[in-house]
């Protein structure tokens, strides 16, 4: 055991990935509790489909991709936002319409300007092997941030969750702090985006805030829990995937699911009892 | 002394306006109820003279420091009844306003809290998950913390939809100890005209047709208003 994670920390790629995935994981937690409870969950899946959308197009003109998709995605978190807010009913099929339509535009792009490389399956669905130091230092800038803002406005951020007209009545600017939320999402997505794979970056925001859901029942203890399930879920995914060599995204999803599926079993006998 | 002043006050929902040129005055430690079909504008009012929505005509008046402490009790979302948290967690979020610059509650918050729990019988249950909670119980955590945010004016937004007829008189026995005894001023939109005209002083009625009535309850009792709501609902 200990022979394979030494051998494992002996790449500096694998390094690299696993300080990301550590830090996006967190972040991932924190925001999605909020998400989740909001029943905005959909907007992370969004984001990360326009993030998709907006990584092909820079690829085919040979941009770096993180300049062209770290503005659209902000762009989008606030569209996916206030159409969520405006209408509850047709929300969810505004954000279905987008994120399909991104995933359809980058396809046709990259299809018409190099054919469906390995690139953009790797984009899709998660490559380790992208991990480079500049990942790491946007990902540590991205994880403080989002850590000392969540710290700051704790408990605006639970008067919000819990009861946005409350909150805005006793004189909270909600506006502000659902932008804020959503500001965070898009950047931790477009961040966690190229390793854990387009389509399965909303896993990490939902899953472990819906498993702390299953055990915790004060505020604090989800969002405290989440993050710890997170963590724990992608350092455990991610060491298995480089044992059984199979893909790291899908693997920190699977890892994630098994999370939820244990503490949901084990929520049901705590209830009963 | 009045502390809100509505003076000719024009309101559109959706874009039709459900409330034209209003004009009303609530006192210190009046007792208001605003009653109405559905869709008459009870909600769309209370929301304006929070700031949530801004009215299309019209003044409305308060002294400034009023609505730094204002007490509210929003309809119950379907988010709040399965949200994890403990009934002390909500009920010190009404100190929200509070906070300031300070990142956690202070001892004192806490202190405030403790008392409004007891206030309202449910100190017992301070640590237990507000979704586990009965709707009574809930509601009286929602009070709880409505009144940890005002010392003055409880705004109340149809508090006791979904409650059982047990529930309800609690609560009026509540909102009757609060409004004589702690001095609060009670704006409250509801559905039951019989039990509003029962428990307040003042009724501010709305119609469909953007015509109201506002004045005392026994004003309202003899009026051609009165007459036929409370005609058609004693039966």
């Amino acid at each position: 055991m200990i022979e394979a994670i030494s051998a494992f920390l002996s790449y500096s790629f694998l390094r690299n990935a696993l300080i990301v995935g550590i830090l996006v994981s967190l972040c991932c937690a924190l925001l999605g509790v909020s998400l989740v409870l909001k029943r905005y969950s959909m907007i992370g899946d969004g984001l990360s489909h326009v993030g998709f959308g907006a990584m092909a197009v820079a690829l085919a003109f040979n941009f770096s991709p993180l300049y062209i998709a770290l503005p659209v995605v902000i762009i989008a978190a606030f569209l996916l936002l206030s159409v969520s807010v405006k209408s509850k009913i047709g929300g969810d099929s505004a954000i279905a319409l987008i994120s399909t339509s991104s995933v359809a535009i980058g396809v046709m792009i990259v299809s018409m300007t190099q054919g469906m490389t390995t690139d953009i399956s790797s984009y899709m669905f998660g490559s380790i092997l992208v991990m480079t130091s500049s990942d790491v230092i946007l990902s540590i800038i991205s994880t403080l941030m989002v850590l000392i803002l969540y710290l700051l406005f704790y408990n605006r951020i639970f008067a919000i969750t819990f009861d946005e007209p409350f909150a805005k009545a006793t004189g909270t600017n909600t506006t502000l702090f659902n932008s804020l939320i959503a500001v965070l999402t898009a950047v931790t997505i477009v961040v966690g985006m190229r390793m854990m794979g387009a389509m399965l970056i909303s896993s990490l925001i939902i899953f472990p805030a819906l498993s702390a859901l299953r055990i915790c029942k004060s505020f604090g203890s989800v969002v405290l829990v989440s993050a710890i399930v997170s963590v724990i879920a992608f350092i455990i995914g991610i060491f298995t995937s480089f044992m059984i060599d199979s893909p790291a995204g899908a693997t920190v999803v699977i890892s994630n699911l098994v999370v939820f599926i244990l503490f949901n079993i084990y929520g049901k006998i705590f209830r009963k009892n | 002394m009045s502390i809100i002043q509505c003076e000719n006050l024009s309101i559109s929902f959706n874009k039709t306006s459900v409330l034209k040129d209003l004009s009303f005055t609530v006192e210190e430690g009046d007792y208001l109820c605003i009653v109405g079909e559905n869709g008459s504008g009870k909600s769309t009012l209370i929301k304006c003279l929070l700031g949530l929505e801004v009215p299309d005509k019209g003044h409305i008046i308060t002294e400034k420091s009023l609505f730094d402490h204002i007490g509210y009790l929003p309809q119950q979302t379907s988010i709040q009844r399965d949200f994890p948290a403990t009934v002390f967690e909500v009920v010190l979020s009404g100190f929200l306003n509070d906070l300031g610059f300070s990142i956690f509650y202070s001892k004192k918050h806490k202190q405030t809290a403790d008392k409004m729990l007891k206030l309202f019988g449910i100190y017992e249950i301070k640590n237990k998950s507000y979704r586990t909670l009965s709707g009574g119980q809930q509601q009286r955590v929602l009070l709880a913390r409505a009144m940890c945010s005002t010392k003055r004016l409880l705004l109340l937004d149809e508090p006791l939809s979904g409650l059982d007829p047990l529930v309800v008189s609690d609560f009026y026995t509540i909102m009757h100890k609060l409004n004589h005894i702690h001095k609060i001023t009670i704006i409250m939109v509801s559905h039951s005209i019989s039990e509003a005209v029962r428990e307040a002083n003042k009724i501010l009625h709305l119609c469909d047709d953007c015509s109201y009535f506002f004045g005392s309850t026994e004003d309202y009792i003899k009026s051609p208003f009165g007459e036929r709501f409370l005609g058609r609902t004693d039966k």
